[in-house]
């Protein structure tokens, strides 16, 4: 009887205690921040898989069924926007990463002029995609451009960086890249920096060279790193749209049409129930390639 | 010896070579802002014959100033954006990091969704109509806050990790309530972070394009960024003045640079690397 006693104050006291305890963490701090998060953000995302299914003009819908979508993937203006983003955003992610990772190695070497190198690298992530596009817009101009004077006083032919179909897209990743490739370096910098300096130092003393030093000690140990860039990066690519949009606007033809340039021309045309199916189709798309893959790094990384 | 010492040749070259790459299209841009209407539409990458500084003059006073007009949309945009933003983002991370429940564990997965998610766009649109803030200054600037909330909780929520328990325990037995307790313990203890959220946010939405096309269509509201971007088509064949409108929206970027360049570029890599 005593020791029920004695547990019943016990539990009251904990209940006292964790009363209290969540009294000054109460959830109202956070109700701001998750209503508007929540009204702004996570109801749209469920009324879009409702309107994606209607065709639509804001006041009025008509329920369609899965219309929309067999429109996006058996037409070829917008079916092609799916291969398109996934070659871009396979690309710009490995070159970022793969650069970046070099870079990051060069910087990190004892240079006087390390931190100035690093702010050159860094700054044109900075600067608006639309200021950048129109530079690279300029600097690929087919017969006066920068690129193409290089080209032909090397003796080369000139190249139509932003007018040829096949070679457009590339063009806007290269450029993506450059403007891009800073904060993957940044991150790789500091991931490379918090290696203790000791591995270093015993794998001198073993004998190992400059190579075997980066390939067996940097790379295997920068793993979170180049998880984070991998990710950020994927998901940039896959959502990307205001560098496409300034610099071909989709063209030549449908060539570089991505999922979210393809969004923005139903949206212009008016056809507000089909642009949301290609919200939906890049929600679906974004989800299962990052989720998994997200997964899939964590759980090496325990390793 | 020998060896190292080519080594850093190598390395002295190959950082040259990027230093080359990532300058050499600021400098166009810098000369072409001052060519006139002529040279500029030559596109060669070669210094002014005459310095027309006046191209800057003559962007500001181009379509009535609208150049003026965007530039205090932008700032005023911005400004409440981030006020908001460190408001509302400060008080979440606080609790989300403090509390250990199934309370916090939605949060934190329903944020990091927000992260990999893209924005819902006609159907915000719908909600903004419903609630009459389409098209209005407050509608764009409620946008911009939920959009940079998940980044914004996700750097306060780590770096209260770092802010020892026993303050507010401290407080809480001396009898101070939980909302002075947060703002007048905590709040300023999270300066360092709230210095880095206000720097990436401020960039982050005076850089935004594609949200504002989206949510805040019409000439009266313009943004520096949408200006630039009517600029390609209005302009004709004006590359100077085109240009040197982008290089009056890269100063600002390019000052708070040169104050913050490593509060920026720690702020950026923590916040990659801890999501």
């Amino acid at each position: 009887m005593r020791k029920t006693f004695g547990t019943v104050i016990f539990a009251a006291a904990v209940e006292g205690y964790l009363m209290k305890k969540n009294n000054i963490y109460s959830i109202w701090f956070a109700v701001p921040a998750l209503s508007l998060f929540t009204i702004f953000f996570i109801v749209p995302m469920f009324i879009s898989f409702f309107f994606s299914l209607t065709v639509w003009n804001l006041k009025s819908f008509t329920f369609c069924g899965l219309d929309n979508f067999k429109l996006f993937f058996t037409e070829h203006s917008m079916n092609l926007s799916v291969r398109n983003t996934l070659v871009y955003a396979f690309v710009t992610c490995s070159v970022k990463l793969i650069l970046s990772f070099f870079i990051a190695i060069l910087l990190s070497s004892s240079l006087k002029t390390k931190n100035i190198l690093r702010a050159v690298v860094f700054f044109p992530t900075l600067v608006s995609t639309i200021a950048v596009g129109i530079t690279f817009s300029a600097l690929m101009h087919p017969t006066k451009g920068l690129f193409n004077v290089i080209l032909q006083s090397l003796g080369m032919t000139p190249v139509d960086w932003l007018g040829n179909t096949k070679l457009a897209l590339f063009s806007v990743a290269f450029t993506d890249i450059w403007k891009g490739v800073g904060i993957a370096t940044v991150i790789f910098l500091s991931g490379i920096q918090s290696i203790s300096r000791d591995y270093y130092e015993a794998a001198v003393i073993d004998g190992a060279n400059y190579v075997q030093r980066i390939c067996f000690i940097t790379v295997p140990l920068s793993k979170p790193a180049r998880n984070s860039i991998i990710i950020l990066a994927l998901i940039g690519g896959l959502k990307s749209f205001d560098l496409i949009w300034t610099m071909t606007g989709g063209g030549p033809g449908f060539a570089t049409d991505v999922l979210a340039s393809v969004i923005y021309k139903q949206y212009a045309a008016g056809f507000y129930g089909l642009s949301t199916a290609g919200n939906v189709i890049m929600f679906v798309f974004i989800t299962a390639i990052v989720l998994p893959l997200q997964r899939y790094l964590i759980k090496k990384e325990e390793q | 010896m020998k060896n190292k010492d080519f080594a850093k040749v190598i390395n002295v070259l190959a950082l040259a070579v990027f230093a080359v790459v990532f300058i050499t299209p600021f400098v166009f841009m810098f000369f072409m802002s001052l060519k006139d209407k002529r040279g500029a539409n030559l596109l060669g990458f070669t210094l002014p014959d005459v310095y027309h500084f006046d191209n800057y003059l003559n962007v500001l006073k181009y379509n009535h100033y609208q150049v003026l007009t965007a530039f205090r949309n932008s700032i005023t945009l911005t400004f409440f954006s981030v006020v908001i933003l460190i408001a509302c983002c400060s008080a979440a991370g606080f609790v989300i990091q403090r509390r250990r429940d199934s309370f916090s564990g939605t949060a934190n997965s329903v944020i990091l969704a927000g992260l990999v998610v893209p924005v819902s766009i006609l159907p915000t649109i719908w909600i903004l109509q419903q609630l009459h803030l389409y098209k209005t200054m407050a509608g764009m600037i409620l946008i911009e806050v939920t959009i940079n909330i998940p980044f914004t909780v996700m750097l306060y929520r780590s770096y209260m990790a770092s802010v020892p328990v026993e303050l507010e325990e401290a407080a809480c037995i001396d009898g101070c309530s939980p909302f002075a307790t947060f703002i007048r313990i905590i709040f300023p203890l999270l300066q360092p972070v709230s210095a880095t959220i206000i720097i990436l946010n401020s960039v982050t939405i005076f850089n935004d394009f594609t949200n504002p096309l989206y949510f805040l269509p019409g000439s009266r509201n313009v943004t520096v960024q949408l200006t630039l971007y009517n600029f390609i088509s209005q302009s004709g064949n004006s590359y100077n003045l085109l240009f040197a409108d982008a290089i009056l929206i890269t100063i600002p970027m390019f000052i708070l640079f040169v104050f913050f360049n490593k509060k920026i570029i720690a702020g950026m890599s923590a916040g990659a690397v801890k999501g």
